[in-house]
């Protein structure tokens, strides 16, 4: 049987190997690896698109994240190197779409499904207790359980 | 509105909205480029197989062009290659291979094996024109037109299907071959 130690041992395993990094890329000084970090964090790797480019293993993801420190040591804004990547790549490329009319169903799509799921509700509710109020039938409390 | 009716609605929509999304998967699937309908992007990349030469944007000028990325390593290219043989008979169009984060003997290898479709390789080693292009998976095929404005992309390997309807069809009229 294997000891509790070696268990022990065999899951923490389990746990460390998705958290090994694919990037260990080292920027210059904190504020540039902070942004390169929320940087490659924000834009979708195109070949596994659920991926952000820090995360996927595929060689684009680590050529546009190449990219990305290359641009920051040369001093481009956020905005730049997300402006180039998006002019390349379109805005898929950013999981957080920019508010346009091509993307104003994804941003207001759930308002509205909640909005009508509200208005659903509210009707319902109102027309139980008008059927509540309007109810004189006697209640025989004996057949309650 | 009948109480019974109302689920079937409901049920015709969202049938509906499936019904779209099913049909058009293939387009949505492979997402437009980026580049539509703007200049291509600028290279100088060095030519396969000729260590002098180099291609840049400007060589291409005044000419309607084909882009194919392409690699050794990608599946898809082998097959779609037999197909690109073939097209590249047609000598109204310029096919110009963009050889992807390849390495130069093994891309050679493969041309003289499989045939060679394109009037001229550029190498592109380390993904920089790639990523210019917006491509995010081999064979990627770019239409070009005289005025160097990207007109169409296709992701995946070439149909005779989609050659004849987006490629062929972009050419300009009363160009004979």
């Amino acid at each position: 049987m294997i000891s509790m130690r070696r268990c022990a041992v065999l899951v923490a395993l389990l746990f460390a190997l998705p958290v090994a990094s694919v990037d260990t890329t080292v920027l210059p000084n904190a504020e540039l690896q902070a942004r390169y970090a929320a940087l490659t964090h924000e834009l979708r790797c195109m070949q596994c698109q659920n991926n952000s480019i820090a995360d996927s293993p595929v060689f684009l993801a680590a050529d546009l994240r190449k990219q990305v420190a290359e641009q920051l040591i040369a001093g481009k804004s956020d905005d730049e190197i997300r402006d180039y990547m998006v002019q390349r790549y379109g805005d898929v490329i950013l999981f957080k779409p920019p508010l346009n009319a091509s993307t104003a169903w994804v941003w207001f799509a759930p308002l509205l499904a909640l909005i009508g799921g509200v208005v659903v509700a509210v009707v319902i509710v109102r027309r139980r207790s008008q059927l509540v109020a309007s109810d004189d039938s006697v209640v025989d409390g004996d057949d309650r359980l | 509105v009948n109480r019974f009716l109302l689920p079937v609605i409901i049920f015709a929509v969202l049938a509906g909205v499936l019904y779209v999304g099913v049909v058009h998967s293939p387009e949505k699937s492979t997402m437009q480029s980026a580049l539509l309908g703007k200049p291509a992007p600028e290279f100088s990349l060095p030519v396969l197989g000729n260590p002098s030469g180099r291609l840049s944007l400007a060589d291409l000028k005044g000419r309607p062009w084909v882009l194919n990325v392409w690699a050794t390593w990608c599946f898809g290219c082998r097959d779609e290659h037999p197909l690109l043989v073939e097209i590249a008979r047609d000598k109204r169009v310029t096919i110009v291979g963009l050889n992807w984060k390849d390495e130069d003997a093994a891309a050679q290898r493969w041309l003289q094996e499989l045939g060679d479709p394109y009037d001229i390789v550029a190498v592109d080693a380390d993904g920089r024109t790639a990523i210019d292009f917006g491509v995010y998976g081999a064979p990627e095929t770019f239409f070009i037109d005289a005025n160097g404005l990207v007109q169409y992309r296709h992701v995946g390997a070439m149909t005779p299907e989609v050659w004849r309807r987006e490629f062929l069809s972009r050419l300009p009229q009363g160009v004979q071959p």
